[in-house]
């Protein structure tokens, strides 16, 4: 791979002697659009903010294009990059100002302002408000100028810090979609940061998972999403059923996990005697009524009773008691069909392909 | 009596102008640094000092720059004591808190994460600077009109350094006091009016230009 653009290095912040940020190491390569997802208050922005230079951190390097940015100019370097912050924090002038504001701080001449400006004010579809006052502009319209103002300045890395977490669905919906059609024509290497998964399947080549401050996992989203390196991971990442087991069996790549008693197939490689998760997401498990219809390939099926039924959008969450509590998703057409009610017993399935085990 | 009130018309507003305008010099600046020094040491204790600056009795503050200014005094050498230069420097003493304080204030009320924002569109220290004040502009502009407001009006002061002298430090709140220490209530009262006439004048302006661009 080539040399990568962006690296962070043994970065640490603290605060009031708590460590709110830790990354041992971080790359992105040119052109890469890099989610970086965890939980509110995980330092997500701190990252961001170290990135962008906004914040200096208490041991560390960041290298830009191979040089620390602790070294370069700092006023410099802030002239490559763009950062957009969560609220669009715009001036109290016009749309058009607001998106010229970066270039007229590089002191660029008047016509490449202007030509900048209005090339960007139609790429995000607001070209028709740039004489409005700012203050007068819908949650979409002030984050599209934001996002104007960022990219007129065609940064050689864009930061952005939850862009769409204040707006309502169909309008992020949306800008979400402008943004990754935006992002695939510009090729400008991106850090976007989200507690949003959605988000960050769609937009980013790859997700950094920040928990609790500390960098847990970099990967392609599918992989991170599918393999999570630990328990935490992949409750953030929406893996609900997480069971804590050993494994008791293990041969032709299948594994048996004995959990409290109750015995579960997973495909895997594990030695006897290993302690482990074992990872479950709810739309991986079927329901059914009765012994008879849950003849299938599938390796496991658990007895339990409905515990309790949460509606969901058009979906339903059932948590089953097996013994284990047992997340599974399924539409609310389903969960009518089959007349599904609290504490009803249920049979609970799943292939030994959909489990994910994780070592402890 | 014509060319009188011309001519104390005239030095009131030279002596408040300047003194409104040197704390501007001062209190923009002070006033910027203090409320962007968020991790500053003493931060609250120098806001509270300038807090009560803008309390200051002019009288008071008439009587210490008089002490200072006086033949005997320290800066007696400099032979400032009732001249005009002597009521500025007075006036600028009563304004500069005052302007300091409502930029501090000002300032403060802006959305302290814009700040970074700026800074990550890539502006430089004084560029933000400056945006921020356009930002803040309308109580910007009212930190001015209160400071020239506290000096036009103020009466203590000048009598105390100026001494309201005719033809060299009269002006007009003192030739208000004189006039009606006289018993000529016509008199004060025409310059009462003109005095009025002369403040609301200089806010208009001001106002005029605060209120410029926003809808």
């Amino acid at each position: 791979m080539a040399e990568p653009i962006l690296s962070v290095m043994d970065l640490m912040v603290r605060y009031a002697n708590q460590t709110v940020l830790q990354v041992d190491s971080l790359e992105i390569q040119e052109g890469e659009v890099l989610a970086v997802i965890g939980p509110n208050g995980a330092g997500k922005s701190t990252l961001l903010l170290v990135l962008g230079r906004l914040l200096d951190p208490d041991a560390g390097q960041v290298f830009f294009r191979g040089k620390s940015i602790q070294s370069e100019d700092e006023l410099a370097y802030r002239r490559r990059i763009a950062l957009v912050l969560q609220e669009p924090l715009l001036l109290h002038r016009s749309v058009f100002d607001n998106v010229a504001a970066g270039l007229k701080f590089r002191g660029l001449p008047h016509r490449d302002v202007e030509a900048r400006t209005n090339e960007w004010l139609d790429r995000l579809e607001i070209s028709h408000l740039r004489s409005r006052p700012a203050h007068r502009l819908s949650g979409g319209e002030a984050q599209r100028t934001s996002l104007a103002r960022a990219f007129a300045l065609q940064p050689e890395l864009l930061l952005l810090d939850e862009p769409f977490s204040a707006l309502d669905a169909p309008t992020r919906l949306h800008l979400l979609l402008d943004l990754h059609t935006l992002l695939s024509q510009t090729s400008i290497t991106t850090v976007f940061i989200t507690h949003d998964l959605d988000e960050a399947l769609l937009l980013s080549d790859r997700v950094a998972v920040l928990l609790g401050g500390v960098l847990r996992q970099v990967g392609h989203p599918q992989d991170v999403f599918s393999s999570p390196c630990d328990g935490e991971v992949a409750s953030f990442v929406g893996v609900e059923t997480i069971i804590t087991g050993i494994v008791t069996d293990s041969q032709n790549g299948l594994v048996v996990v004995d959990a409290d008693g109750i015995h579960l197939e997973a495909v895997g490689d594990l030695a006897i005697g290993t302690h482990v998760w074992y990872c479950l997401r709810p739309e991986d498990i079927t329901l059914s009524l009765s012994e008879g219809t849950a003849i299938s390939s599938a390796r496991n099926h658990l007895n339990g009773r409905i515990q309790r039924l949460t509606p969901s959008g058009p979906l339903v969450r059932v948590i089953v008691d097996c013994g284990l509590p047992i997340v599974a998703l399924i539409t609310r057409g389903s969960a009518n069909d089959m007349k599904l009610m609290e504490g009803q017993p249920v049979i609970a399935t799943f292939k030994a392909t959909a489990v994910h085990l994780i070592p402890r | 009596m014509t060319t009188d009130i011309l001519e104390i018309t005239v030095l009131s507003l030279r002596v408040s102008l300047l003194a409104t305008a040197i704390s501007l010099f001062i209190g923009l600046p002070l006033g910027t640094w203090l409320a962007l020094r968020r991790q500053l040491r003493g931060r609250g204790f120098i806001l509270s000092i300038i807090n009560t600056g803008m309390a200051l009795p002019p009288v008071v503050v008439g009587l210490f720059v008089a002490m200072m200014l006086w033949r005997s005094g320290p800066l007696g050498s400099l032979e400032l004591i009732y001249t005009p230069a002597a009521i500025v420097i007075a006036q600028t003493i009563i304004a500069a808190p005052v302007v300091t304080g409502l930029t501090a204030s000002a300032l403060q009320q802006l959305n302290p994460r814009l700040r970074l924002q700026l800074m990550g569109l890539g502006a430089s220290p004084i560029q933000m600077v400056l945006s921020l004040w356009r930002e803040a502009r309308l109580p910007l502009l009212a930190a001015l009109m209160a400071g020239f407001g506290s000096v036009i009006s103020e009466v203590g002061a000048s009598m105390m350094v100026g001494g309201n002298i005719r033809h060299q430090t009269r002006v007009l709140t003192t030739a208000i006091v004189l006039e009606t220490s006289k018993g000529e209530f016509q008199n004060a009262v025409a310059l009462s009016i003109l005095l009025l006439i002369l403040a609301y004048m200089v806010n208009l302006g001001l106002t005029i230009i605060q209120q410029h661009g926003t809808r």
